[in-house]
């Protein structure tokens, strides 16, 4: 099943994709262009643990010019941080140097304490796509990738759909591909991750409780470019479905 | 019902000029090479939140802990403070601020959280650190390198806060050590006291 989160009337509704339409909670089905998509993971009772991985891929650790990391460098976000499909994203006027990162984002479906890797996926409830936009002019060598760089208003838009863990029988092999208007700019594979999605839950929950709904973005892979305002940035996993973001 | 969080909670490094010049001569080296321009912050997850009188677990293997004395602004909305409350922000000891401290800053129970949100102006306010009854550092917030209305107008540069988020004033340095075993108590004359014992987590 794939689930999504919407405003239909000026009301928000949780939503399931039907051929090709969304089937909302109050029994209609309306086309996906009659909504307006929030990210598809429904509100929590506590702040929401937000972890991102970085250089969590063999190719971008090497474009970057880092040697890949002996353990997984990660970063937090807060919820504001977060965007729906098919919303827009601010480029500040001053910069130089905006990149999409596209992202197997995994959703926490039980409260997970040192579980252990072959457990691992019996925590997961799903799975969905972000786009991690970084700013590359606000890196600063200090708690790096600094939060000016990575927890900006909406800049990381996450969906369309929460895809159900049955649905993805494994997520190690899941091709990823971003198109900047139309053209192909980013492809990768799930299988060149450094750091896999049960070893992330063991490291993880090893010293951090997580709850449902906190949310693991697992990195990117080679082939981030610069993205202009008008932009329009899809970043796609195979089974996941298409993430629309527009660069305004 | 005490107090908790209900929206994001920052940390603040290097808001304290203690900490600021023990650490000057390193920020022109690598893997620094320059001073930092913007807040550094960082997150204080859901996971961490101890209530006042909750005991809070040191991984095995920990000796001590940094105690990490300080206030949380509550935010009403986007640019105004609800409030104050007491917090005490615990880190696993690290000299390296180069990347995100969330294996030391992140563990379950590591954020002491006050019974409750007061209105009141940070710069005239102290904080008392007692471990076992022992004072071991008075903290005063009015002489920060950005005072609470300068930190909160340059994070609203990059980043909006929202009602209930919590944005930490930082720790002056050095940062008093705790282990398993101590009982550390936070003292405001204003907002109350915040105690919490450690204790050795069952391996």
């Amino acid at each position: 099943m794939k689930q999504a989160r919407v405003v239909h009337e000026g009301r928000v509704q949780p939503a399931v994709e039907r051929d090709g339409r969304l089937l909302l909670a109050d029994g209609r089905s309306v086309g996906f262009d009659a909504v307006t998509w929030l990210p598809p993971v429904a509100p929590v009772p506590q702040p929401r643990t937000i972890l991102a991985l970085g250089l969590n891929y063999a190719d971008h650790a090497k474009e970057l010019a880092f040697k890949a990391p002996e353990e997984p460098l990660v970063f937090l976000k807060g919820e504001r941080a977060l965007n729906g499909h098919r919303q827009r994203t601010r480029r500040p006027p001053d910069v130089r140097f905006m990149h999409y990162e596209c992202e197997l984002t995994v959703v926490i479906g039980r409260t997970a304490k040192k579980v252990r890797r072959g457990d691992a996926y019996d925590f997961i409830a799903g799975y969905t796509v972000a786009n991690d936009y970084a700013i590359r002019d606000y890196l600063e060598n200090w708690y790096r990738p600094n939060l000016r760089v990575k927890n900006r208003d909406g800049a990381t838009p996450l969906g369309p759909f929460l895809v159900d863990r049955a649905d993805v029988p494994d997520p190690m092999n899941l091709a990823l591909r971003t198109t900047v208007n139309g053209k192909l700019t980013q492809s990768g594979h799930t299988r060149d991750m450094i750091f896999d999605v049960p070893f992330l839950v063991e490291y993880f929950s090893s010293f951090m409780t997580l709850q449902p709904g906190d949310l693991i973005l697992t990195g990117t892979p080679d082939g981030v470019v610069d993205c202009r305002p008008g932009d329009v940035v899809v970043t796609e996993i195979e089974g996941l479905g298409a993430l629309e973001n527009t660069i305004e | 019902m005490s107090y908790l969080p209900r929206g994001t909670v920052y940390g603040t490094l290097l808001n304290f000029r203690s900490e600021f010049e023990a650490l000057r001569p390193q920020m022109d080296q690598a893997p620094y090479k320059a001073p930092p321009r913007a807040p550094v912050l960082y997150v204080k997850t859901a996971n961490t939140f101890s209530p006042h009188g909750a005991a809070i677990a040191l991984p095995p293997g920990v000796a001590d802990v940094e105690i990490g004395a300080t206030l949380g602004m509550v935010m009403k909305n986007a640019t105004e403070v609800a409030g104050c409350v007491l917090m005490n922000d615990l880190s696993l000891p690290h000299a390296s601020f180069f990347r995100p401290p969330v294996k030391f800053k992140c563990l379950d129970g590591f954020l002491g959280v006050g019974l409750q949100v007061r209105p009141a102006d940070p710069a005239t306010l102290r904080i008392e650190v007692r471990i076992n009854g022992e004072l071991r550092q008075t903290v005063r917030f009015d002489a920060l390198v950005r005072a609470p209305a300068n930190l909160l107008a340059d994070v609203a540069g990059f980043m909006t806060l929202g009602e209930g988020d919590v944005l930490l004033l930082g720790c002056d340095a050095p940062r008093p050590r705790a282990r398993a075993g101590d009982r550390v108590e936070l003292h405001s004359p204003a907002l109350g006291t915040l105690s919490n014992t450690l204790v050795a987590q069952a391996s």
